[in-house]
């Protein structure tokens, strides 16, 4: 799968989670979950079941310790695949 | 203390069986109009009651209200008490404030009871879940789903309020409860407003326990309509309901300075406990802790007996029934035929348990104002212990212009029973 196609499902996982949604019209990997789209941070538990759902892999606790950026999210679940 | 500050209600919110938003429950209520349905759900769980309260349209209400981060998290009873306590707000003339907006509503808390809590996602997703292993696909949303304070967390994360905010639990007299206690913040000076009342979640986990213990109707399934029968010889037992009913009280300064509308005053309330004695138990209300607790909440207001002009009832229909009517005319010092017009609106939306007392108070509250007494429906056949005080209950809807006091009182399992006092404001 193209990194472009999973970030654009990433970022569909992301939105119901995201406070700033004007921040969604500028998103690129380089943008912070917590601190550019003001996801709450408890919120993360359920955005890594979605991402399991959706791409059909299994994400260790650990991995999701490293996760900070929408580019994050992407190489860990392209790694997954 | 100085004296204490008067308490009114500036604003109502209301989901329930019959209807959804202040105004369509009471054309509601003036039409007698039942929001029992039959419930698959029981069928299939082998329930003997098969007829449930359940409000309509819910979806559809959410989805239009709350951000879908909200959506996500939320079960039943936090879904109808988000929509009850803005419909309240607003209607206190309040607006729901961003959630990017860091402004704090320091004088203003909640009090949002619940008898039950969230057993439905107990049941749906925290049992299973672990029983298979699966604890991590529990996410982030049992915890606030199942937490007794869940209800009104929620909506102080709604409508950003900093008074104090917790959610009280006292079987079926919660949602009276709630409103006593809050109101009871007010008059010390403790909060200028306070965002009140009982939520009760839709669930056949919530109802089972009920049914067990045989204090459901079983022999109106194929009538859901007929099916709660309060104050009736056919009375067999409760519908289960569910919903929730929110109050904005106010101190009467606060809504003068700002021009809200009053829709009554509360004179005043009282809550009690039976001890489980003199014929009270875990599940019995004991009769002399019944009649305490009216006659402080009339103390408690400054009310004689004789000013009551109608009751709005626990009157769940159970054998219960006839010895609250007892109560209620030894509380207020009548006799049989001088008792004052008495209804139960759980005849048109069954028994919400938690939710019950604070949907019913909502009614009252309307009923007070607006001078009318909705029908208590589904009792053509008076209990044969009720018949000397037949003529006090009203089987249409009367036009009240001259009632301006009424008690609503709520009673649940533990003995323990709640009562307020409202009165028609009047400039």
């Amino acid at each position: 799968m193209e990194k472009t196609e999973i970030q654009e499902r990433v970022v569909k996982i992301l939105t119901p989670y995201v406070k700033d949604q004007g921040a969604l019209a500028n998103v690129s990997a380089a943008t912070n979950i917590l601190e550019d789209l003001k996801v709450n941070s408890a919120r993360l538990v359920d955005v890594v079941l979605a991402f399991e759902d959706e791409f059909d892999i299994e994400i260790a606790d650990e991995d999701v310790d490293v996760v900070n950026t929408v580019g994050d999210c992407v190489g860990l679940i392209a790694d997954k695949l | 203390m100085s004296d204490p500050h008067r308490v009114v209600v500036t604003g109502l919110g209301v989901i329930a069986p019959n209807a959804n938003g202040a105004q369509e429950f009471e054309l509601a209520l003036r039409k007698g109009k039942s929001g029992l349905r039959v419930d698959e759900t029981m069928a299939e769980a082998k329930l003997a009651c098969h007829v449930s309260g359940v409000p309509q349209g819910i979806d559809e209400l959410v989805e239009a209200s709350f951000d879908e981060e909200l959506q996500l998290s939320m079960n039943s009873s936090h879904r109808f008490a988000a929509l009850a306590s803005v419909e309240a707000w607003q209607d206190a003339g309040l607006e729901v404030p961003e959630a990017t907006d860091d402004t704090v509503h320091w004088d203003t808390g909640a009090v949002i009871g619940t008898g039950v809590g969230g057993i439905d996602t107990m049941a749906e997703r925290v049992v299973p879940l672990v029983n298979a292993g699966k604890v991590r696909r529990i996410g982030s949303t049992g915890v606030e789903q199942v937490m007794g304070s869940g209800v009104s967390a929620r909506v102080s994360g709604i409508l950003a309020l900093g008074n104090a905010v917790t959610t009280n639990s006292a079987a079926c007299a919660t949602g009276v409860e709630a409103i006593v206690m809050g109101a009871d913040r007010i008059r010390r000076g403790l909060a200028t407003r306070m965002v009140c009342g009982g939520v009760e979640g839709a669930s056949v986990y919530i109802w089972a326990g009920f049914d067990a213990m045989r204090v459901l109707a079983r022999g109106f399934n194929e009538e859901p309509e007929k099916a709660s029968r309060p104050m009736s010889a056919s009375a067999a037992g409760f519908i289960p309901g569910s919903g929730a009913g929110i109050v904005v009280l106010e101190s009467l300064e606060s809504a003068q300075q700002r021009g809200a509308t009053i829709h009554a005053e509360l004179l005043g309330g009282a809550t009690n406990c039976g001890g489980h004695r003199m014929g009270g138990s875990m599940t019995s209300p004991n009769p002399e802790s019944v009649r305490r607790c009216i006659r402080a909440a009339l103390e408690d207001g400054g009310v004689e007996p004789a000013e009551i002009d109608a009751i709005s009832g626990h009157l769940t229909a159970t054998g219960a029934d006839p010895r609250e009517i007892g109560c209620w005319a030894a509380a207020l010092e009548r006799e049989p035929g001088d008792l004052p017009t008495i209804t139960s609106t759980k005849s048109m939306i069954g028994h919400a348990l938690g939710a019950a007392g604070a949907i019913e108070a909502v009614a009252a509250i309307q009923m007070v104002r607006d001078g009318f007494v909705h029908a208590s429906i589904n009792c053509e056949d008076v209990h044969p212990e009720i018949e000397p005080y037949a003529a006090s209950i009203p089987h249409e809807t009367l036009d009240t212009p001259n009632l301006r006091t009424m008690v609503k009182a709520g009673f649940g399992f533990g003995d323990v029973n709640a009562a307020l006092v409202l009165r028609r404001y009047e400039i």
